[in-house]
């Protein structure tokens, strides 16, 4: 179990994970020592899954990022796994969430501009299976991103 | 493919992948499995850095294990637009703590927002408290996550 070392040195971690080490023990108040044992604990125990970098994607020419809000036909009965595999033969698709809720399932698109856009969405999401109404947000921007939890 | 004048070769592309997964690994260790020299890869990283290829890093976390067993997905519309400022909005609900995300869309909704609670009666007090108090908040639409998926994307 986590005790309140643990939760300092996570709620410090996800303020700032680029930082380093003895930065990051000195912020928690605890030795680099603590430090390494205790994050590596939390990784053996999963609760730490890993440190992801986080691209941005217009960097890479994808300057366009959409929400695409699915329903779907849920009469047909492995109507999300064969959408959900689907999507994931769609390499602009950089996330897939389900819902319980007013949609069903959530995807994540980038594309280069709106040309491309607009080919992915009639040949390649359009077409997945099972879609009983689709709805788009284009993302305009990214007002706050850390992905922290109050710990 | 790549726009902004940025040329990636299949190495940088691995090197992409391979950061994105572990945002720590190290120039000695990346070069190693993509057959460089570390000098040869920290170069290549560096790159890549200010190309700004990376927008940060985050921890990947398992949140049922940190007692947060719910994220909903919120999106909101604004119902006085013009009355109330944006920036007055996007200030008042990137304060609150368990707003993991707030995205400015174009729409059904105006903003779409990512929230982490412990249950679901905490995530009713979050909604009710913090959120539908916010300045000039109209229709909000609430999603519980089932499941979630990152995938690589197009690298």
């Amino acid at each position: 179990m986590l005790d309140d070392t643990d939760r300092r040195i996570l709620r410090q971690y996800q303020a700032a994970p680029g930082v380093a080490s003895a930065e990051l023990a000195e912020r928690a108040g605890v030795t680099p020592s603590t430090l390494a044992r205790r994050l590596a604990a939390m990784r053996a125990e999963g609760v730490l899954r890993g440190v992801r970098g986080v691209i941005h994607w217009p960097a890479l020419g994808y300057e366009l990022e959409v929400s695409l809000r699915v329903t779907l036909d849920k009469t047909a009965p492995r109507a999300f796994d064969e959408f959900i595999a689907g999507a994931r033969g769609v390499p602009e698709v950089i996330e897939i969430q389900t819902f319980l809720g007013t949609v069903d399932v959530r995807l994540a698109v980038v594309a280069r501009d709106l040309g491309h856009y607009q080919t992915l969405y009639r040949e390649k999401l359009l077409t997945l299976p099972h879609i009983a109404d689709i709805e788009a947000l284009m993302h305009v921007a990214l007002v706050k991103h850390d992905e922290t939890v109050p710990l | 493919m790549t726009g902004a004048g940025l040329a990636l070769d299949e190495i940088d592309r691995g090197l992409i992948r391979a950061l994105a997964e572990d945002a720590q690994a190290s120039a000695g260790a990346l070069g190693r499995r993509f057959g460089l020299s570390q000098p040869a890869c920290w170069r290549r990283i560096q790159r890549l850095r200010e190309a700004g290829v990376f927008r940060g890093a985050r921890l990947d976390l398992d949140l049922g294990r940190l007692g947060f067993g719910v994220t909903v997905f919120l999106g909101i519309k604004l119902a006085t637009k013009g009355r109330v400022s944006l920036e007055d909005f996007e200030r008042a609900v990137s304060a609150i703590p368990e707003v993991q995300l707030v995205e400015h869309v174009l729409g059904a909704f105006d903003y779409r927002l990512r929230v982490a609670a412990r249950d679901l009666p905490d995530f009713e007090r979050v909604l009710r408290r913090r959120i539908m108090t916010l300045p000039g908040v109209g229709n909000v639409e609430a999603n519980v996550v089932l499941s979630e998926e990152r995938r690589p994307g197009p690298i």
